[in-house]
């Protein structure tokens, strides 16, 4: 695979640098000196002259739950596009951990390096049974001579065991994904996320068209995820976010115009005015 | 050993596989005792006829469970496959038109009929070592395989799908059908190879010698059924089917689909060459009108009746399928291509899982 070109930006690495970045991405072990997962600092985004993001600033502590929050169009999307790298930035520099340059990392390297991404829109494989699933997503040579041979070792099923309790899916095990309910289909999408063992999670609207039920049971999830890993949840259910947020950024025009717990971000003159266009 | 349990448990643990193994082995062992040793007098005396009618069902349903494992299980709807077949064909037709030696009409001891009529003087380099049973079966695995790798390799590489692979698929068959019609190539041109006279030094028109090849289709077409049925079990053949039901999604997963297409795609042309290879001596004639496009199409035809992602679907379908077309074809010839159309329609309005749909969930292989 060739690297790919690295982006304009300052303090740009010299090709060992991008080596040493390459190793620890493999290896997966961002260090958090910085005392942070993920470091965005002054991203800047623009789309033919429109700034989706605009000095964009912010971080993610290790282990925590973020939420972040904002109207149509602030740059919510954007923001993970740039941090699994989708879009490259302008302008701005975005970390994982101290040591892993994000913006010289292609797509799969990101994921290996252990950020994973939800996609809104479940995709489980519909004729596959959940355990198949996640068996398929599992980290391992993918080649197809090992997979024509080999069959999964008792460490790798114990892994896909651990992974359908903390989904919940156990009894599940065996089931059609394509005959999931709607919820279901999410919590197996981060599951199959889980079997990467991913450093940090994004999650795009987790509960967007689930019943209550499944809305209190993904916050447990989420909840329980974090700790163990970093996460960070994009979504517009204030109610939703309020069950399981410690830590909100709210996103305007592509910068963060407030932040910290959801009382104090609700009571932001800024926020109010962009929410509610007083 | 844990792989051989692991292997027949894959195999046998149903009853639908138990039963259609069971019936290929009924069929090798019943079939030649009532041709060879139940005297023509009896009833239950089956003519050499239906024995190499047989054989040449079972070389056809060889070829569509290879059609059945690429489309039914990885989505590439291969409309080429008779491209394969023919190949094999004729690399087993080139060792038996050597094998006749000099019983052919010229009596030349080296050239094959065709060549002394064409006034060549000596064999084309391509046709060293088909005096050899082995080199020949090398062959018929090995010129398929070729021909599949280069093709998949440029197709899938490139991200070729869906009906513009179909299409591309059928361009092959086009442009090879008309390469062999061609004099100077080598095969035979127009007429192809026949009036073949031994197979190892069996004769063909004996009744022991087509006995032996339809047995040997019957173990064929077993090896073929359960290598399928192994593939598809396997941890790559969750990858293969996720690739027919999410390509986009299983590349972000990490996995090499064009690999595992790639891969699959040989193996499949292979088994199709070894079908065209026991097709050859059991039907006594190889010529160009093999590689028609029509014909990929009507293997594509026979696995949806079956029931495509079923293997033993395919297998059902190939040999009704023929066994319409035989009697169709001998009782009402006009009628043949209007019920050929008739069953496709007939199975994709009403059975949209094929015959294999017929049969209930519960045992039911996927």
């Amino acid at each position: 695979m060739t690297p790919p070109t690295p982006p304009p930006h300052e303090g740009r690495a010299t090709r060992d640098a991008l080596r040493d970045m390459r190793e620890a991405a493999a290896q997966r072990k961002p260090s958090v000196l910085l005392g942070k997962v993920l470091y965005l600092d002054k991203l800047t985004v623009s789309f033919d002259g429109f700034k989706a993001l605009d000095d964009l600033t912010l971080y993610v502590d290790p282990g925590e739950l973020l939420c972040i929050i904002g109207p149509n169009g602030a740059g919510k999307t954007t923001m993970m596009d740039v941090v699994t790298g989708k879009t490259r930035p302008d302008a701005g520099t975005a970390f994982f951990g101290t040591d892993i340059d994000l913006l010289m990392l292609t797509e799969p390297e990101i994921v290996e390096a252990g950020i994973g991404r939800k996609f809104q829109k479940p995709t489980v494989f519909e004729f596959l049974s959940v355990f198949e699933n996640l068996e398929l997503a599992l980290t391992d040579d993918k080649s197809f001579w090992h997979t024509l041979v080999t069959d999964l070792t008792p460490a790798q099923r114990q892994r896909v065991d651990e992974v359908l309790e903390i989904i919940g899916l156990e009894a599940k095990r065996a089931a059609t994904a394509g005959g999931l309910a709607h919820g279901q289909k999410q919590w197996l999408e981060i599951g199959m996320l889980l079997m990467q063992k991913p450093e940090l999670l994004l999650v795009d609207e987790p509960v967007a068209g689930m019943t209550p039920q499944e809305t209190e049971r993904t916050g447990e999830l989420l909840l329980s995820l974090a700790g163990t890993h970093s996460v960070v949840v994009v979504e517009h259910d204030m109610d939703f976010v309020r069950s399981i947020a410690r830590r909100v950024s709210v996103l305007h025009e592509g910068r963060v115009i407030a932040e910290g717990d959801l009382d104090t971000v609700q009571n932001d003159q800024q926020v109010v005015e962009v929410y509610l266009g007083s | 050993m844990k792989t051989s349990t692991r292997v027949l448990s894959v195999l046998f643990s149903d009853r639908a596989s138990l039963g259609f193994f069971g019936l290929l082995a009924a069929v090798a062992i019943v079939v030649p005792v009532l041709n060879l040793a139940v005297p023509a007098s009896s009833p239950l005396h089956l003519s050499s006829y239906v024995v190499g009618l047989l054989g040449k069902y079972l070389c056809y349903a060889i070829l569509a469970t290879a059609v059945d494992l690429v489309w039914g299980f990885c989505g590439i709807l291969s409309l080429g496959h008779a491209v394969f077949f023919a190949l094999g064909g004729y690399a087993m037709g080139m060792y038996l038109m050597r094998q006749i030696g000099t019983r052919g009409v010229y009596g030349h001891p080296v050239l094959p009929d065709f060549m002394v009529f064409l006034n060549w003087d000596a064999l084309p380099w391509f046709w060293y070592g088909f005096d050899r049973f082995w080199f020949a079966l090398v062959m018929v695995a090995l010129v398929p395989a070729a021909l599949a790798f280069v093709f998949g390799w440029l197709a899938f590489r490139s991200r070729v799908t869906g009906v513009y692979l179909s299409i591309m698929t059928q361009a092959l068959s086009y442009a090879l059908m008309l390469a062999f019609f061609r004099n100077d190539m080598g095969f035979g041109g127009n007429n192809g190879f026949t009036d073949f006279k031994e197979l190892l030094g069996f004769d063909l028109q004996s009744d022991g010698t087509r006995s032996a090849l339809l047995v040997s289709t019957v173990v064929a077409l077993a090896v073929t059924v359960g290598a399928c049925r192994l593939i598809v079990a396997s941890r790559a053949g969750r990858v293969i089917r996720s690739i027919r039901d999410a390509e986009s999604r299983t590349r972000f997963l990490g996995y090499r689909v064009e690999s595992y297409k790639l891969w699959l795609f040989v193996f499949s042309a292979v088994l199709a060459g070894v079908a065209g290879a026991l097709y050859v001596p059991q039907v006594g004639i190889i010529n160009p009108s093999e590689f028609e496009p029509i014909n990929s199409i009507e293997v594509v035809i026979w696995v949806a009746v079956g029931g495509r992602g079923t293997l033993y679907g395919a297998v059902a379908g190939a040999v009704l399928v023929n066994y319409a077309k035989t009697y169709f074809t001998g009782a009402l010839p006009e009628f043949w291509l209007y019920a050929l159309g008739a069953i496709f329609v007939g199975v994709t309005l009403f059975l949209p899982r094929g015959l294999a749909g017929l049969v209930p969930a519960g045992s039911r292989v996927e």
